[in-house]
């Protein structure tokens, strides 16, 4: 879809592999792991629980180290990559520090990566807009309500310009209704900053409203069962949901996702 | 005040009446045999008018027989257990009626406990919070210090005292800084405990987020370990500044009763003084609450202001 895309992979995984050493016996979380996301895809993983896609993301984050095959995050190892700050992370949990302004909580990786004050006022100011939160940069969370402390993380991982943006089930804590709003909202976000976005939800509509690219996966071992390049243009509507191509691709990961659990 | 604060003070003030109440019925039976013994010699007659005999008999029995003595066990000189109202008297004497340079003032002998208190405090916190970050930040302080310091609090305090005077004392250190060093070993001991909980008590995704920042593990204490420990380290400080007061009053007592409520403690019991060893008890606990208070206010408004209390 994108003819921009061409150029080098943000993200290339190749035969990845990962198996954690548990009290119960090794787990195979990852197994033969081959992706390639280019810049600026909304990329979507979606599977049952236990199916690796956090693991994924963490692996990406280098959080978490393969045991096996490659992973390259703009062409570094990810750990290089990690250290270059290529990447925003953003929580299932929105994890602001109860003793920061929602403006200090954004100031966080911006005092650590040593930017100046006076730049840190103009970004903190230009991801509050971002993310709607205009005039609340001197609350404090727990003056926020779920969805706006969810928005409030977010622009933290915005603020210090990484092109990179990882999602674990941001807003998996979420009521349908502030769900769908933020859903929303991240599309033209995404529109507007042309980043690139890793994503992970066990929600099929969310996953397929979302994503240009969607990543099905299965458990037992982690494995992707299927890649989706989605046909929905970039411009978005929240009725988009009701058109025959977006129950389509639905379809098609509901179908991906049973043949994942045939298997097992 | 809202009707459950009403409510609140009255439970309150049933409590203390029910203390108080509770005091003087049991200040009867604990003084009547030397209020007999007493009347006895004064002339009066009592029954059985023979102390040998009053000796071996059961204290309620007496009191039924000599009901009219009730009065006397509260005003007795040195009663077994003195009366609230007595305690209270020699509270007032010895601290509004008394100059405070007295060597008979309250006031005087709790400012000598209360200083080497401070000073063993600010030692205390000084060395637990050291100590605490040591062991959070190394595996290998984690393992030899931890133990050392539980070990250090089985030892009872008032065995371990007289040596330390006595150690200092031959290396020509004493006054102030022995005592203070008995309350600083007893009050780090909370404060080291309460930290490594503290400094530990930010969960894996807030240090996940850390290091996809990229952040040393100096920015990882200032920005979040220390400031996450605030509420753990005033809880502790809470426990330790009482644990310090009890050190300072221990490390007066081996060095002979000079000065501090620890002496006046010691003195009380030299000479039987019962009245003046309740009113230094109560010194020490109205000190305590009141350092313990002041703590509590103090953490109100750093955490107010952190924004972690509403």
């Amino acid at each position: 879809m994108n003819t921009e895309s061409t150029t080098e992979p943000v993200i290339e995984a190749n035969q990845l592999d990962l198996t954690f050493q548990t009290n119960d016996g090794p787990v195979h979380a990852l197994k033969d792991v081959n992706l390639s996301i280019n810049k600026g895809d909304f990329v979507s993983f979606i599977g049952p629980s236990g199916c690796g896609k956090t693991t994924f993301l963490r692996c990406i984050a280098a959080l978490e180290t393969p045991t096996g095959g490659t992973l390259t995050v703009n062409g570094m190892t990810p750990d290089e990559a990690r250290r270059n700050r290529a990447y925003g992370y953003v929580f299932q949990a929105a994890g602001l520090y109860p003793w920061r302004t929602i403006a200090k909580n954004i100031k966080l990786p911006l005092e650590i990566m040593g930017y100046s004050s006076a730049e840190q006022d103009e970004r903190v100011s230009k991801v509050l807009d971002l993310v709607d939160l205009n005039g609340f940069g001197g609350k404090f969370p727990w003056q926020l309500s779920g969805g706006m402390q969810q928005r409030a993380s977010i622009a933290r991982a915005l603020a210090f310009d990484a092109d990179l943006l990882l999602m674990d089930e941001p807003f998996g804590a979420l009521d349908e209704i502030v769900r769908d709003h933020l859903n929303e909202q991240l599309l033209a976000l995404w529109a507007r900053t042309e980043k690139t976005i890793g994503f992970v939800t066990h929600s099929i509509p969310e996953a397929v409203y979302l994503s240009t690219k969607i990543v099905v996966m299965s458990p037992r071992p982690g494995r992707i069962t299927d890649v989706i390049d989605s046909p929905l243009p970039k411009e978005r509507p929240l009725d988009i949901r009701d058109s025959p191509e977006f129950i389509e691709v639905a379809h098609r990961v509901r179908e991906g996702l049973r043949a994942g659990h045939s298997d097992d | 005040m809202t009707s459950t604060g009403v409510r609140s003070f009255w439970a309150v003030l049933t409590v203390v009446g029910v203390i108080i109440l509770f005091w003087y019925a049991a200040s009867v039976p604990m003084n009547i045999k030397g209020v007999l013994t007493e009347l006895e010699r004064a002339g009066e007659s009592v029954d059985p008018p023979n102390a040998a005999d009053r000796r071996d008999m059961n204290e309620f029995g007496l009191i039924l027989d000599n009901s009219f003595a009730i009065d006397e066990t509260w005003e007795q000189d040195r009663p077994r257990l003195p009366a609230p109202h007595q305690v209270a008297e020699e509270l007032w004497d010895s601290t509004v009626e008394k100059k405070i340079t007295s060597k008979r003032s309250l006031i005087y002998h709790s400012w000598v406990t209360l200083s080497a208190t401070m000073l063993g405090f600010a030692i205390g916190t000084g060395l637990g919070i050291l100590l605490a970050v040591g062991i959070v930040h190394s595996r290998v302080m984690d393992l030899s210090v931890m133990p050392w310091a539980i070990v250090s609090q089985t030892i009872p305090i008032i065995a371990l005292a007289p040596m330390i005077i006595v150690v200092l004392y031959s290396v020509g250190i004493q006054g102030i800084i022995p005592k203070a060093i008995i309350s600083a070993y007893l009050s780090f001991f909370p404060v080291v405990v309460g930290m490594v909980k503290g400094l530990r008590s930010p969960d894996a995704m807030q240090l996940d987020l850390l290091r996809t920042y990229n952040a040393s593990q100096s920015q990882g204490f200032w920005k979040l370990r220390l400031p996450a420990s605030m509420p753990y380290l005033f809880t502790s400080l809470k426990i330790g500044i009482a644990a310090s007061l009890v050190g300072a009053i221990v490390g007066e007592l081996p060095t002979g009763a000079v000065a501090g409520l620890g002496a006046r403690l010691l003195a009380g019991s030299y000479y039987g003084q019962t009245v003046q060893i309740w009113s230094a008890l109560f010194a020490a606990a109205i000190l305590a609450a009141c350092l313990v208070g002041l703590l509590g206010l103090i953490e109100r408004s750093v955490l107010k202001r952190m924004g972690m209390a509403q």
